[in-house]
């Protein structure tokens, strides 16, 4: 099975990068755009008994090692 | 007294350390590559120096926190050592969750390097105590993610329990509070941002951080 995992930092935490690619794009002249966030992108194949049984280890990954639980959050998808 | 610095594959700031150690404490230095299961005997203090740990892949200490190494150093910890995370130290020490918080991007997105003035905020602790009077230390920085990040509560506790050591006069990464440097533990863990590593003599410029190392080995 396919994991997708995206990390971003949690909203309350200022995402600096996030805020300077906003401002590049308003000066590109897309003035509508907000919120921009930049996160990270991680892909594996995983040996799991089913869909679910991937999401949660791959959850169980993040709290380890994949994110910071103390500025980031995470979501998890998984394609078979 | 005796100290041991961590090496791990991109640190850059170990020998520096070693050598900032011997001159200001008269301390021996043993190096101590990441991959060892147990640290020499009759440590004083252990160092995690400045640098970038592993390329600072995935985030900024975040492997060299998995690090064989770490399991004796958290140990060494627990019952009393003195450890001293410094810059990419830090980064370490709050990814193995040996200290609260985390280091962010610097808010200006800029690396900084150079001389910051820093508040002795705490000069009781086993890090600031050769401070003496002395309520000022001049260190330089080097740093793109040295931006001390952590939730309202965990800062109000931080300042609360006294656990702030250092803070920038002239804020320069965005840190939360303009806090450089804290202990956690049992006030035997420090996590600093500045070097003192680079400010012990004077032909560096600055003597800010001998006093740091003497404050943990003694010497002057």
């Amino acid at each position: 099975m396919k994991a997708t995992v995206h990390v971003f930092l949690k909203p309350g935490v200022l995402d600096v990068q996030g805020k300077a690619v906003e401002n590049a794009l308003h000066g590109l002249g897309w003035p509508g755009v907000r919120e921009v966030r930049v996160g990270r992108v991680i892909e594996f194949v995983i040996d799991a008994a089913d869909p679910a049984a991937a999401k949660s280890e791959a959850a169980a990954m993040c709290e380890r090692l994949l994110a910071n639980p103390v500025i980031e959050g995470y979501r998890v998808d998984v394609a078979p | 007294m005796k100290a041991a610095v961590i090496v791990f594959p991109g640190s850059n700031c170990d020998r520096d350390c070693k050598v900032a150690i011997e001159r200001s404490t008269g301390a021996s230095v043993a190096m101590v590559w990441h991959g060892e299961t147990a640290l020499p005997d009759g440590l004083d203090l252990i160092v995690l120096p400045g640098g970038f740990a592993y390329g600072d892949y995935l985030r900024a200490g975040a492997m060299a926190a998995l690090s064989p190494v770490m399991a004796p150093v958290r140990a060494a910890a627990t019952r009393g050592v003195a450890v001293a995370g410094i810059c990419n130290g830090f980064q370490v020490l709050c990814e193995a969750g040996m200290l609260p918080g985390a280091l962010l991007r610097n808010a200006d997105l800029k690396y900084v390097c150079k001389a910051v003035t820093l508040e002795v905020t705490n000069p009781k602790t086993r890090f600031t105590a050769a401070y003496g009077d002395r309520r000022e230390a001049v260190m330089t920085v080097g740093n793109g993610e040295g931006n001390f990040f952590a939730d309202d509560e965990t800062l109000d506790r931080l300042e609360g329990e006294d656990r702030v050591v250092f803070r920038y006069r002239d804020n320069p990464n965005g840190s939360a509070r303009s806090i450089a440097g804290i202990v956690g533990g049992a006030g035997n863990v420090l996590g600093v941002m500045p070097h003192p590593d680079r400010a012990f003599e004077d032909d560096l410029g600055r003597t800010g951080g001998a006093p740091l190392f003497q404050s943990v080995l003694g010497g002057a």
